[in-house]
């Protein structure tokens, strides 16, 4: 059996990953992907906290599933804002994106 | 060493290294399939930890469905002049800090707490996951309001996306 | 019991494990040779597709096919592969090479993988997952994501918008199926397709006849085959997303395409039509596998006789039909099926026995008639507006003047 350990690391070792990419990337697409990633490991660790814990209580697997759509949701609204920034601006780089009103 | 913990070595060091091609990647293209090996990695975390109905219901809408509006977004807003500008902020290296502090951090307060070292306790075989989740989702005594406000979020993401990206023009 | 498959496998589990080799090693080595063994048996039945697929569109159009090669024409996809294999295999300037080598690959492969749930047999099935539906579903958005790959790494502007537009076609395609796909699991309980099959004492197809046209309509759209095959239209995007692509590669995804269409002919078959049932299966089980693959034959004609008697669509009416139509439908599908289903096991008619198919007909059948008298008065409407009377020429109507 895998311990609870390894995946507790593994799941600490993806959300810093993706919280690098967040901080680090200039491009707003990027920085989506790094918080997909931070999403990922935060489901992985509530998966395996539901599957060690209290298997045969389903409230880990739901909030997992919430979190699914939640991560979905807001995917497809911040692409439609990148989108329409984009229109205007012609430009993505987070650090170009400064001013409230051109 | 058992088959079951060598696979997840396996997947754990494929998704992690995918997750550091991921904000690493000078093209942005690449960097959204590394992503979709880095969530098929954590599907496939999700077979072994027996939430199968999880890791198909990631596949579809992780990758089936976010990736490919990634990949889409990033065909629409691909400025072709600054392409191969920096794709670091000029920050990263506080970045790199606050992550490996973060990782420590984590790793400290884990190894700290004693119930890491539990083994999976054994679900009876009769146990029907899917059946379980099911029920829990939509039995009122369970996580029904959850369910629906969530598909009211999913509504209103629907609706707030056709209007922010409509052109009007 | 006549069943080679199991009994062979049996012979080198001893074979195996007298040479002294723990189970554990036994069960991977023969998994990985059933693996071995189910994509070779399907990748040859996908040889025979082609040849089957030149001669049916060469019968509707009233002439003869291959008949050179071979009694029948029978050598002619030898002859095809042989062609492609010594083809020039180009690359184009510009391409990613990596994510252009491994489009085609994931094409097939998904392909492939679908496989794995269809049961052959009663005895013989690749994997009983009891979230086998649910997996299809999944492995037919992993093959999405191969279309769009090839089309962006072929740097090639009509690639790319091929692709997208196959993309944005999928997808939007795929909402319809897994709807429908809901229907079966409802009146069999369960999301594993072994299970699907074993329930039906009476064919899915009798109890959801709706559903299952959905799924058929929308297997069809998914597959990019006629009349939704924009990603193929030689008259209007130059061959699509796989321009670019020559050989060997292009050979894969032409074969990944008719392998997908015969797939979805056996899901078909699985979910609606009873799968390997038939006279005599539980005596030879070997059976199954022939019967499966009739009734797979059979819905590829029919995919095949859509194809070559309806004139493309075009891309939006392509999307109205799915969100306007197709969509709404098979929720209203679902939602009637269930509500009809704990209706009739309230009223303690069991499911399974012919009354429950009966009454679940009756109730598709209501839905049929409510939708056909909904779409006879929306064009009620719309002839009338057409035929409404309006100047022939003025400046609104021919937008030189603007007001």
């Amino acid at each position: 059996m895998i311990p609870l350990s390894w995946l507790l690391f593994f799941a600490a070792a993806l959300f810093c990953i993706g919280l690098y990419g967040v901080l680090a990337r200039k491009n707003a697409i990027a920085i989506l992907m790094g918080i997909e990633l931070m999403l990922n490991a935060v489901n992985v660790n509530l998966v395996a906290f539901w599957r060690y814990r209290t298997p045969e209580i389903m409230a880990g697997q739901v909030f997992a599933v919430i979190v699914f759509a939640v991560a979905a949701a807001e995917v497809a609204v911040g692409l439609a804002l990148f989108i329409s920034v984009y229109r205007r601006r012609k430009t993505i780089a987070a650090d170009e994106i400064d001013m409230m009103k051109w | 060493m058992t088959p079951l913990q060598i696979i997840f070595i396996l997947v754990a060091a494929m998704t992690l290294g995918a997750g550091l091609m991921v904000v690493t990647a000078r093209n942005l293209v690449h960097s959204a399939l590394w992503l979709i090996l880095a969530l098929f990695g954590v599907a496939i975390v999700y077979v072994l930890l027996q939430a199968g109905f999880l890791a198909v219901v990631q596949v579809v809408i992780y990758i089936g469905a976010i990736a490919i509006l990634m990949i889409f977004a990033i065909m629409l807003t691909r400025n072709i002049a600054t392409e191969s500008g920096p794709r670091f902020s000029e920050n990263w290296s506080w970045a790199l800090v606050i992550a490996l502090v973060l990782f420590g951090t984590l790793a400290w307060m884990l190894s700290g707490w004693e119930g890491i070292a539990a083994q999976a306790p054994a679900i009876s075989p009769r146990f029907d996951t899917v059946r379980e989740l099911g029920l829990a989702l939509v039995s009122p005594d369970g996580f029904v309001l959850a369910f629906e406000v969530a598909s009211v979020l999913l509504l209103a993401a629907l609706i707030g996306a056709l209007v922010i990206a409509w052109d009007r023009r | 019991m006549f069943d080679p498959i199991n009994a062979i496998a049996q012979w080198l589990a001893e074979l195996l494990a007298g040479w002294g080799l723990s189970s554990g090693l036994v069960n991977l080595i023969l998994t990985l040779l059933g693996v071995v063994v189910v994509a070779s048996f399907v990748l040859i039945v996908d040889i025979f597709l082609v040849w089957v697929e030149r001669k049916v569109v060469a019968r509707f159009q009233d002439r003869l096919g291959p008949n050179r090669l071979g009694p029948f024409g029978l050598i002619q996809p030898l002859a095809d592969i042989i062609k492609l294999l010594i083809k020039e295999d180009i690359t184009p300037v510009g391409a990613d090479k990596v994510v252009y080598n491994l489009a085609p690959i994931l094409a097939l492969a998904t392909v492939l993988m679908l496989w794995a749930v269809i049961p052959f047999a009663p005895t013989m099935l690749g994997a009983d997952l009891n979230v086998g539906v649910l997996y299809i579903v999944a492995v037919g958005a992993v093959g999405t994501l191969g279309i769009i790959m090839a089309g962006w790494a072929s740097n090639n502007k009509y690639a790319l918008l091929g692709a997208m537009r196959t993309v944005a076609l999928t997808i939007a395609y795929e909402v319809p199926m897994v709807v429908s796909l809901l229907v079966p699991v409802i009146l069999a309980r369960s999301m594993s397709i072994h299970q699907i099959v074993n329930m039906q004492t009476i064919w899915y197809i009798v109890a959801a006849p709706l559903a299952a046209a959905i799924f058929l309509i929308s297997a069809i759209a998914e597959l990019g085959r006629a009349p939704f095959d924009l990603a193929e239209a030689e008259s209007e995007i130059v061959a699509g997303f796989h321009i670019e692509y020559t050989g060997m590669k292009f050979g894969l995804f032409y074969a990944g395409e008719l392998l997908h269409a015969l797939t979805m002919g056996a899901l078909f078959a699985s979910l609606f039509m009873g799968g390997w049932r038939g006279p005599f299966v539980e005596q030879a089980p070997i059976l199954g596998v022939l019967y499966l693959f009739l009734k797979a034959m059979f819905i590829y004609w029919v995919i095949m006789w859509v194809k070559y008697s309806l004139p493309r669509v075009r891309i939006d009416h392509m999307l109205n039909f799915n969100w306007k139509f197709l969509t709404p439908l098979a929720l209203a599908v679902v939602m009637l099926t269930a509500l009809a289903d704990k209706a009739l096991v309230e009223f303690g008619v069991s499911a399974g026995s012919l009354s429950y198919s009966l009454s679940m007909l009756a109730v598709n059948l209501l839905i049929g008639w409510i939708t056909l008298s909904l779409l006879r008065s929306y064009a009620r409407i719309e002839r009338r507006r057409v035929a409404a009377p309006r100047p022939a020429a003025s400046p609104e109507y021919s937008g030189v003047a603007k007001s």
